[in-house]
């Protein structure tokens, strides 16, 4: 059994203008000592999901099961849920700057939540802890900085000691939310080679969420590629980068800038993110698929395996085999979008061609 | 694309050349508080920056937060006035020029910026906001403006019947195409572009890095493209500049200063620059550099990133070293480093991480 397994959750908000539904179906476990990537664009439910399993979504309506260490974390009452998060599930957020307290020092934020969890403790020990975790994070001169306020940290170090806040209390799992995008390059691979090694060192089970593709590609050992709310593909990090069946994960990798690749131009994905109030039918990426078939219209595709191995899962009608970008693969594409495209279908495609940016999905 | 159009302070323009900035320096006061507001410090945002910019090129900027390379697109469009340095546009120096004077050369240097949200009036309609440069240069009016705006939406992607909807009602994607379109109205040669992708999603970022190569073709334009991701610079860029606490450390054209960085702080950002390729992620060689950005206040003497350098040594620290051609580089490819990294060698480096 994996250290989380979270079954079928399903997230919505009732709002004035109707329902929002960020997270519709998603299942995934990670396992002990293992890094989950999370990766997708803004508004796919990736926040949503991870918050929902720590009780941080108030007002949302809940279904499904996320079972962690054998407690089913999916309506905990309030004192259970504060008693796990933090102790045995910690949260890095994305800013640093507002997720400490201004106006108290550091060390101060560090102790309080060791001494929140564990009572025995006095100020002097939890003090004594935080400057070890600061040292262990690697802010220099520990002793003296544990005294200083936020402000007086910059972007990196406040994440540092939003990581070492994140250890205190040596939890099981950390849910690391886009821990780096508001940190500048150098500084970005600072902090995950920090994430990394302490996971290695306490055998912690990581999430990192992120829309980075080269952050995923850094660190993530199993990749979980998110779209309007569902996962749209599931594998090992190999396959999502060298063989994706998806094509949301194929159009991503393919929208990203690189060095190797000798084209002039992008390749982006056409239109827009749907809204989760009203949603395409059938498979919600259809409006922008450059393989929409008449069955995408109609029939919301369910994760499947693809590829030779088990643990290769695609939301897409496309054929299993369908994998990577060998001219094979791509063959196997267009001969089944031939056979399944008809009059329904065809107006989509043409609509996504004469959207902008159509015309470089010939 | 290479050529003789980088950052290279070389002696006479050649009728390729529309920008030109000359040993540009921007430092912003720091007043103590209280009754007499003296100056106690200066902030050292840009410090003896020279550059050119060709016709028809894009120049990229990369640098990590507080470098100075947006004080110094703010400076070369005009927004700031200049400590001291030359900004010459076609010929013509407009360095600190009054206003009035500065009015036409508006219409040739635009701005895109960075936050698609607060560029944009939320209380004012697209049509009003793309159409203000003809109205504030009176060059188009009535139905003719409209025509003139509807033109250009439809030319950025946007649907010209669009026309009178507020920003709110946009994605972040086609809010930077509005602001594109506002860039655009007059036709200007060179356009400033701060950051134009980073707020965005990868699939949408590719649809405006498109859009903006496919303006640069049909229009001639120029670009000064500053961003902080180093992969997005090298796809759009001709030459590149890379610096670090308002001075410029290395700068070229765009191959060799990505294949064979010779300053120690490009290297550094270019091994931490995260690739979307486990394998590439896997074998690359990290050089990790130490502490923070230091305070552009008290910069360090001698060269700025000697404190950092995993190469430092004590003359470092003593003499600020010139941006010059390298042995064993092309002439046009220009560092500011005393010991600069030769081919092959390898810096201070974290273990490798194991095989994907």
């Amino acid at each position: 059994m994996s250290l989380l397994d979270v079954t079928d959750l399903r997230v919505s908000f009732p709002t004035a203008d109707g329902v929002v539904q960020a997270v519709r179906g998603v299942s995934f476990s990670v396992d002990t000592g293992r890094t989950l990537g999370i990766v997708g664009e803004s508004g796919s439910g990736k926040t949503v999901l991870t918050q929902t399993l720590l009780g941080l979504t108030p007002g949302s309506q809940v279904s499904g099961t996320a079972m962690f260490n054998g407690v089913n974390l999916i309506g905990l009452g309030p004192d259970q849920m504060r008693r796990i998060r933090g102790e045995q599930i910690a949260v890095v957020f994305q800013d640093p700057l507002t997720s400490l307290h201004p106006l108290y020092r550091v060390g101060w934020q560090i102790a309080e939540m060791i001494r929140a969890h564990d009572k025995s403790v006095s100020r002097k020990q939890a003090r004594e802890r935080a400057i070890d975790l600061l040292g262990r994070v690697g802010i220099p001169q520990p002793s003296r900085r544990v005294d200083d306020y936020p402000h007086q940290f910059s972007g990196g170090m406040r994440q540092r000691a939003m990581i070492a806040m994140a250890l205190s209390l040596s939890p099981k799992l950390i849910i690391a939310d886009e821990p780096t995008t508001a940190l500048d390059a150098t500084v970005q691979a600072q902090i995950l080679d920090l994430l990394l090694r302490l996971q290695q060192e306490s055998d912690t089970a990581l999430i990192m969420i992120t829309h980075d593709l080269g952050v995923i590609a850094d660190i993530a050992d199993e990749v979980m590629v998110m779209y309007a709310g569902r996962a749209a593909e599931k594998a090992s990090k190999h396959d999502i980068f060298y063989a994706p069946h998806h094509p949301y994960t194929k159009g991503l990798l393919e929208s990203i800038p690189r060095s190797s690749a000798a084209a002039d131009r992008l390749k982006p994905i056409t239109g827009q993110p749907p809204s989760l109030i009203h949603l395409p039918s059938g498979c919600a990426f259809h409006p922008r698929c450059a393989y929409v078939m008449d069955r995408c219209l109609t029939e919301e595709p369910q994760l499947r395996s693809v590829g030779d191995a088990g643990a290769h899962k695609s939301a897409c009608w496309l054929p299993a085999a369908a994998i990577g970008t060998a001219e094979a693969a791509e063959a196997a594409r267009r001969r089944a979008v031939g056979e399944g495209r008809h009059a329904a279908a065809a107006r989509v495609a043409e609509e996504i061609a004469a959207s902008p940016e159509g015309s470089v999905i010939a | 694309m290479s050529g003789p159009l980088s950052a290279v302070p070389a002696d006479g323009g050649g009728s390729g050349e529309l920008l030109r900035v000359e040993n540009l320096v921007k430092y912003f006061p720091v007043r103590s508080t209280g009754m007499v507001r003296r100056t106690i410090g200066q902030v050292q945002a840009v410090d003896g920056v020279s550059l050119t910019i060709g016709r028809g090129q894009t120049l990229g900027l990369v640098g990590e937060t507080g470098c100075g390379k947006s004080t110094l697109a703010r400076c070369i469009a005009g927004l700031i006035p200049v400590t001291s340095g030359t900004v010459t546009f076609e010929g013509h120096d407009i360095t600190n020029l009054p206003r009035r004077a500065m009015r036409p050369f508006r219409r040739e240097i635009q701005m895109i910026f960075q936050d698609p949200y607060g560029s944009l009036n939320p209380r004012r309609r697209v049509g009003a906001i793309i159409g203000d440069p003809f109205a504030i240069h009176k060059t188009a009016t009535g139905n003719e403006r409209k025509r003139a705006v509807q033109e250009l939406m439809e030319r950025v992607g946007l649907n010209p019947e669009h026309y009178n909807r507020f920003p709110a009602e946009f994605s972040g994607g086609q809010r930077q195409r509005i602001g594109v379109a506002r860039a655009l109205a007059l036709r200007p040669k060179l356009i400033i572009c701060d950051e134009p992708v980073s707020a965005l999603d990868v699939s949408i970022q590719a649809q405006v890095l498109n859009l903006l190569a496919d303006l640069q073709d049909d229009f001639g334009l120029s670009y000064l493209f500053i961003a902080h991701d180093l992969e997005v610079v090298r796809h759009v860029s001709d030459s590149v500049i890379v610096m670090y606490l308002g001075r410029i450390a290395e700068a070229g054209p765009k191959d060799p200063v990505y294949d064979t960085p010779r300053h120690p702080y490009t290297a550094a950002l270019l091994s931490a620059s995260p690739a979307a390729d486990p394998e590439s992620a896997a074998s690359r060689q990290r050089i990790i550099l130490t502490g923070d950005v230091p305070s552009p206040i008290n910069p360090p003497s001698g060269c700025r990133f000697h404190p950092r350098c995993p190469k430092a040594q004590e003359l470092c620290s003593q003499s600020v070293p010139e941006l010059e051609p390298k042995s064993g580089g092309e002439p046009t490819h220009l560092t500011a480093c005393h010991y600069p990294v030769q081919a092959g060698e390898i810096l201070a480096s974290t273990g490798r991480r194991e095989p994907v």
